[in-house]
């Protein structure tokens, strides 16, 4: 059988310099991904993820390994993937609708037909009638849809997604995950998701990637077999439960670890 | 002590007295503070000013037709307006102050222009702004106008010195205000935008400037002030038209309400580069941030 990952991550490996001593964030990071699926990653703080994303979007050079998208050599290569962090990010002068364009525009779209494409799509998703207004005039739930907006907007098959939920309360956070996979339904891209939130996690992905404290490595992949669309309240189901009991326990090693690390280095 | 004590004495008594237990005082308190809080009006503040303004000039006047003011030194006011008549109704005046207005503003545009592009250029290299950064500051902390006697050696009596003198007091600054800014830039944004495949030169033009500008922008009103100062320096040294040059000969010959006549104009001056870089500033502004 072919190969059909979208996304691949052979043996990465990344080595800092810091005052003189190697520090090493990831080890050997191998995952495999394939199209349309939505993948969380999961670890405790510091454990290198968005070093990984840095990785992925280009930013950074892996130390060792190799970085597929579309079975082709990326590591390096910026561009290739959409990128959201957990800050909007948007610029403060431009109006929303100049916002969402961004990415279009950087890659040479002439402005007219970036917004001729993003209007339908403010309208579908949410911010009709903001397009002229500024980010300063916005909820942040609202410019954390801006702000996907414009990833999606871009138009990469990959869409890496540092905590884009993070600073949100809890409700305005609700909303934005049944809102994201709106999205992801339509435009049917890969999503990778960093968060904290096991819950999050599991209710939005197909793959859960639990990673270990400082150097980085994938500790376990949890398989998310709940069938879709899910309901917000399957977080009470018995199936949920188990694979949130198997995720935590997991995790608290990892952040238990993470925390005695800390210790030894102050 | 309750008598002759400052507002701001009045404001410390009503603090104490809010956690005691003094009805009397407290109600006497509540008084002082509607006081403080009824804005004063307007007009009545304008025409205040007015009558401050006209009783200092009375003053001035009364007290050298008395002799209480020596009128050889500090002149007076009557004979001031006789002076400054005289120069506004030949013109010559004007032309002064059209000369200085315009060598002010070239320098000023050229030293804030300059500035800012100076201050954006270092965002390309960390070693030529770390190499740049400290000569900036020794020259910034260097008395420029020092500098005047080179400056008009170099440049002659003509405009471009006093252009020069100008640029050279607000540039240095602006270089500053200008790479300050632009050290704000929030580094999330500008990694988020490299991983959406931006260029170098992208990044700049879409993110670095346009966040820098409200920076920029300023240290225009500053930067007015400074370039008036500079080419009045440098007509004090050497120039053959100018307010700065009137006042310095008025001054070599003793007339006292020629100076005063100069400096009036000059007020002028400044206050209407002044109102015009305030309007411009609100546009710039205005264009920029909602």
């Amino acid at each position: 059988m072919l190969n059909e990952y979208k996304l691949e991550l052979l043996d990465v490996s990344k080595e800092f310099n810091s005052r003189g001593e190697t520090v090493k964030a990831l080890d050997e990071i191998t995952m495999k991904i394939p199209d349309h699926k939505f993948i969380s990653i999961i670890g405790p703080s510091g454990c290198g993820k968005s070093t990984l994303f840095n990785i992925i979007s280009g930013l950074d050079q892996p130390s060792d390994g190799e970085l597929l998208i579309d079975k082709e050599e990326a590591s390096g290569t910026s561009g290739l993937v959409g990128y959201m962090l957990q800050k909007d990010l948007l610029l403060p002068w431009r109006t929303i609708l100049e916002n969402v364009i961004l990415g279009m525009e950087i890659i040479g779209i002439p402005k007219k037909e970036a917004k001729e494409k993003a209007i339908p799509l403010l309208h579908r998703y949410g911010l009709k009638g903001f397009e002229y207004s500024y980010p300063s005039q916005l909820s942040g739930g609202m410019r954390q849809r801006a702000a996907l907006l414009r990833t999606i907007l871009y138009d990469r098959d990959v869409i890496l997604l540092d905590e884009p939920f993070g600073a949100l309360d809890a409700q305005t956070r609700a909303n934005m995950q049944e809102w994201l996979l709106d999205l992801w339904d339509d435009f049917q891209k890969t999503i990778l998701f960093i968060t904290h939130d096991i819950d999050e996690s599991i209710y939005l992905s197909d793959e859960v990637y639990i990673m270990t404290a400082r150097p980085g490595k994938i500790k376990h992949r949890l398989k998310i077999d709940l069938e879709r669309p899910r309901k917000p309240n399957i977080i009470t189901s018995k199936k949920f439960i188990e694979l949130k009991d198997e995720a935590l326990t997991m995790l608290s090693e990892e952040v238990l670890k993470s925390q005695q690390m800390e210790m030894q280095a102050n | 002590m309750s008598d002759n004590s400052s507002v701001l004495g009045k404001r410390k008594k009503i603090n104490r007295v809010s956690v005691g237990s003094h009805n009397k005082k407290a109600k006497k308190s509540n008084a002082n503070w509607s006081y403080l809080n009824n804005e004063p009006k307007e007009y009545l503040l304008n025409v205040g000013r007015l009558a401050a303004f006209l009783l200092m000039i009375l003053i001035w006047e009364a007290g050298a037709r008395i002799g209480l003011i020596d009128s050889f030194f500090w002149s007076m006011p009557s004979e001031i307006i006789q002076t400054w008549t005289i120069i506004a109704v030949d013109g010559s005046v004007w032309n002064d102050t059209f000369y200085t207005f315009q060598s002010t503003i070239y320098g000023f545009v050229l030293g804030t222009v300059g500035g800012a592009v100076i201050g954006l250029s270092f965002w390309w290299s960390k070693y030529y702004a770390k190499i740049a950064e400290p000569f900036l500051i020794i020259f910034e902390a260097m008395p420029k106008l020092a500098l005047a006697p080179i400056v008009v050696l170099i440049f002659g009596i003509g405009l471009s010195s006093k252009v020069a003198m100008a640029v050279a007091i607000t540039i240095i600054i602006t270089t500053l205000t200008t790479y300050n800014g632009m050290k704000q830039v929030d580094k999330d944004l500008v990694r988020m935008i490299f991983a959406l495949g931006a260029s170098r030169w992208q990044v700049f033009t879409k993110v670095v400037v346009p966040w820098t500008m409200p920076s920029i922008i300023s240290a225009l009103r500053i930067n007015i002030g400074l370039a008036l100062t500079g080419a009045i320096v440098g007509e004090y040294i050497g120039s053959t038209h100018g307010l700065g040059r009137m006042i310095f000969y008025a001054g070599q010959t003793y007339e006292i309400s020629l100076i005063w006549a100069g400096i009036f104009n000059l007020s002028l001056l400044s206050v209407g580069l002044y109102l015009l870089i305030s309007w411009l500033e609100k546009k710039l502004l205005k264009g920029i941030l909602h």
